[in-house]
């Protein structure tokens, strides 16, 4: 394993290597285009990780709420680190809202003991100046909040995480919110910011942190996810998989559905009109064509050298028992980054 | 449910401008692309402002370079008289533009130089919204003064929540114009004598934490804006009163998903409570079929021919069972979407609403924009 930080500069100390007993990385980074089932599978991921005895908490931004969505739960906004379910292979879920102004007076508290002085910061209009404008400071402000989670574990905290998942900004937009300590410390020459900043970069950067894309076997989303690809590489964060999302699942190869698409393929379900027998095959055509364009799209992601996992789409919706079937297919598909 | 008709907006002459917002993902781009395209086409002089960094917009209309300036889209049918003019929005230029027309050369300087400038014109979340705003300002007042658009088209920025548009320009205005820069202006003197002691804690605090160096950028900044402030919640307003007028109409779009129908729910509360003008909603990407066999019945039909086939050597009915199977799916996906478009109906009875159905392809280029914009238009 290697100590050295791959990107340069100073690796901290406390900086061990993710333990041999828990998943191979510690924070799963989720990005995609919006619209292709980010949080989904950001919730997926999180349940496959809870294998027997381990804690795993999903992080999401700027209180979407489209993790107490997907579970069907109260909104986690304001509420803390709360435990959302509770695996099958007898792991736990836990579920925290992050927002910039909260993490900011945790900040404050937790480094500066700043009781009053917080308070008035806020009345001041400073907090919402800090959070809003300064430079990307939202934005570190939430990194910095990931951090502390993740860290708990390389630390030996009690309230520590097996396992960190991400539910990231869109892929448009998760280049730049890596890459927030370099815009800090850009800003911050010296200073106990450009310090946080600095060791918020080398923990995204070790072998504990991996960014995962999810995307749809469409133009424009697969379009996205090589940009992010080509934005995400200069940051020297490590990248895992391309999750292909909402998959049409089918049996045939692509020679019959070259012929259904051409309408060659002999179709004829006894008990049905000839009327709807044709219905079937041209609405089956259609789809047989889709079926073709998603295995040539899927071409273009395969430029990027990537590990690309399948996931079918589910015509009845995600819900908590969705979730955890798609868990426990990516459980099987990634034994050796779960190692549980 | 009524049906909202986007030909009657697009045909109405007192309306100038249709601004099209939604979350993420749900086809905002395309969607205002294709409007652009079937006004113009029928007879409107349209100008189609797209917002997103992903130049989508440029692909779609086949643009290669789209800037800060509106420039002709090739290959419209101008036959009834109409046109198409796009651009992409440069919100850095744009802010710089505001900056350069608003204060003294050797001001503007100091604060294109400043690093918190750099960084609120370049990555600040709510600058690409006020920017846009302001882009549609400019635009308004351009049509006003030389005539040469009638119709404006905004794809709105891809916030994290489709209000965001709607409050950074006053967020924006706020920060600038608030009470902290002034206060790091001025410390000591006028009404913020009073409030010396509570100030030097809030001083001291941030230089502890961010160090004296920022402090010192900041104030920078705050000086340099100064002449600003003031003029940046004016034009807020400004903007927000034309987002209000009887000339603007806004479009929401979302697709049949829970995420994106609540943020459609949000958006069309909101611009009822603030009595801002609302067309309707389109539901992009929604799902039919002609055949009308339940799902249930699909599978059963393919469980009979799996039971038929079972110990025969050949395959037998693979292909019928497989495409049983996927009219099984699309029937269960089709019942979800109604049942999802039930719900936002229900709570939410005045809202015109238009389903337009999922596209076979990509929308990439000017005729697939054909086909979607008479979609969405066309009385299907």
């Amino acid at each position: 394993m290697p100590t050295s930080n791959p990107a340069g500069g100073r690796r901290p100390a406390w900086l061990k290597p993710p333990r041999p007993d828990g998943p191979r990385h510690t924070l799963h980074i989720v990005t995609g285009k919006g619209g292709t089932g980010k949080t989904t599978v950001a919730a997926s991921l999180a349940a496959a990780l809870a294998t027997a005895g381990r804690r795993v908490l999903l992080c999401e931004l700027e209180g979407r709420e489209g993790i107490s969505q997907v579970f069907g739960s109260r909104p986690l906004k304001g509420a803390g680190e709360r435990r959302l379910i509770s695996t099958p292979a007898g792991g736990q879920v836990f579920g925290l809202s992050m927002d910039p102004e909260n993490a900011l007076m945790e900040y404050l508290e937790t480094y500066y003991h700043l009781g009053l002085a917080g308070k008035a910061l806020d009345r001041f209009g400073v907090v919402d100046f800090a959070t809003s404008i300064a430079p990307g400071l939202q934005d570190v402000l939430l990194i910095g909040k990931v951090y502390e989670v993740t860290r708990r574990m390389i630390k030996n905290m009690p309230n520590a995480y097996d396992a960190v998942v991400l539910d990231a900004p869109p892929t448009g937009r998760i280049a730049t919110f890596l890459n927030v300590h370099e815009a800090v410390s850009d800003l911050a020459k010296v200073g106990p910011i450009r310090g946080q900043a600095d060791a918020i970069g080398a923990l995204l950067r070790s072998e504990h942190s991996i960014v995962h894309l999810v995307t749809l076997l469409e133009d424009m989303p697969i379009t996205e996810t090589i940009e992010a690809v080509a934005d995400l590489v200069p940051t020297k964060i490590e990248l895992g998989w391309v999750i292909a999302n909402m998959i049409t699942p089918t049996s045939l190869g692509l020679d019959q559905l070259r012929l259904a698409v051409k309408g060659r393929l002999p179709l004829k379900v006894p008990g049905l009109s000839e009327v709807d027998n044709k219905i079937l095959a041209d609405q089956f055509a259609t789809d047989a064509q889709r079926l073709l364009d998603e295995h040539q799209r899927k071409e273009r992601l395969e430029s990027l050298r990537l590990p690309i996992l399948d996931v079918d789409l589910d015509p009845l919706g995600i819900d908590e028992a969705g979730i955890l079937a798609i868990g426990a297919r990516l459980r099987d598909q990634l034994a050796e980054e779960i190692r549980g | 449910m009524t049906g909202l008709d986007l030909a009657a907006v697009i045909a109405d002459p007192t309306i100038k401008i249709i601004i099209c917002c939604g979350s993420g993902g749900v086809g905002k781009t395309t969607t205002s692309a294709a409007l652009a395209v079937r006004a113009a086409e029928s007879g409107r002089r349209v100008v189609v402002l797209t917002i997103d960094p992903a130049r989508r917009l440029a692909q779609s209309l086949g643009v290669e370079q789209l800037d800060n300036t509106p420039r002709p889209v090739s290959g419209i049918d101008t036959a009834a008289g109409g046109s198409l003019d796009a651009m992409m929005l440069d919100m850095k230029r744009t802010f710089d533009e505001v900056v350069a027309d608003h204060a003294t050369p050797d001001k503007a300087e100091a604060i294109f130089a400043n690093p918190f400038y750099q960084a609120l014109s370049t990555s600040f979340s709510g600058t690409q919204e006020y920017m846009a705003m302001e882009k549609l300002g400019q635009l308004s007042a351009q049509a006003d003064e030389d005539g040469r658009w009638d119709l404006i088209v905004v794809d709105t920025p891809p916030s994290r929540s489709a209000l965001d548009f709607l409050d950074a320009p006053e967020h924006l205005a706020r920060l600038l114009d608030g009470k902290f820069l002034r206060l790091l202006l001025s410390p000591a003197k006028g009404p913020f004598r009073l409030m010396g002691v509570g100030f030097t804690l809030v001083y001291s605090a941030m230089e502890k934490v961010l160090g004296a160096q920022v402090i010192t950028d900041v104030k920078t900044f705050a000086a340099a804006f100064e002449t600003l402030f003031g003029g940046f919640r004016a034009r807020a307003q400004d903007t927000l009163a034309l987002l209000g007028s009887q000339r603007t109409t806004f479009v929401v779009v979302a697709t049949p998903e829970p995420d994106a129908l609540r943020e459609a729910s949000f958006f069309v509360d909101r611009l009822t409570e603030s009595g801002l003008p609302l067309s309707g909603l389109v539901v992009n990407r929604t799902h039919g079929s002609e055949l009308e066999i339940s799902a249930e019945r699909a599978l059963a039909l393919a469980e009979d021919l799996q039971t038929a086939s079972r110990g025969k050597r050949q395959s037998g009915h693979r292909v019928e069972i497989a495409a049983l199977q996927r009219h099984a799916d699309r029937m269960r996906l089709i019942e979800r979407e109604r049942r999802l478009l039930a719900r936002f109906s229900g709570s939410r009875p005045d809202v015109a609403t238009w389903s337009v159905p999922d596209q076979p392809g990509d929308v990439t280029d000017l005729e697939a924009l054909r086909l979607l914009g008479s979609a969405l238009v066309d009385q299907h």
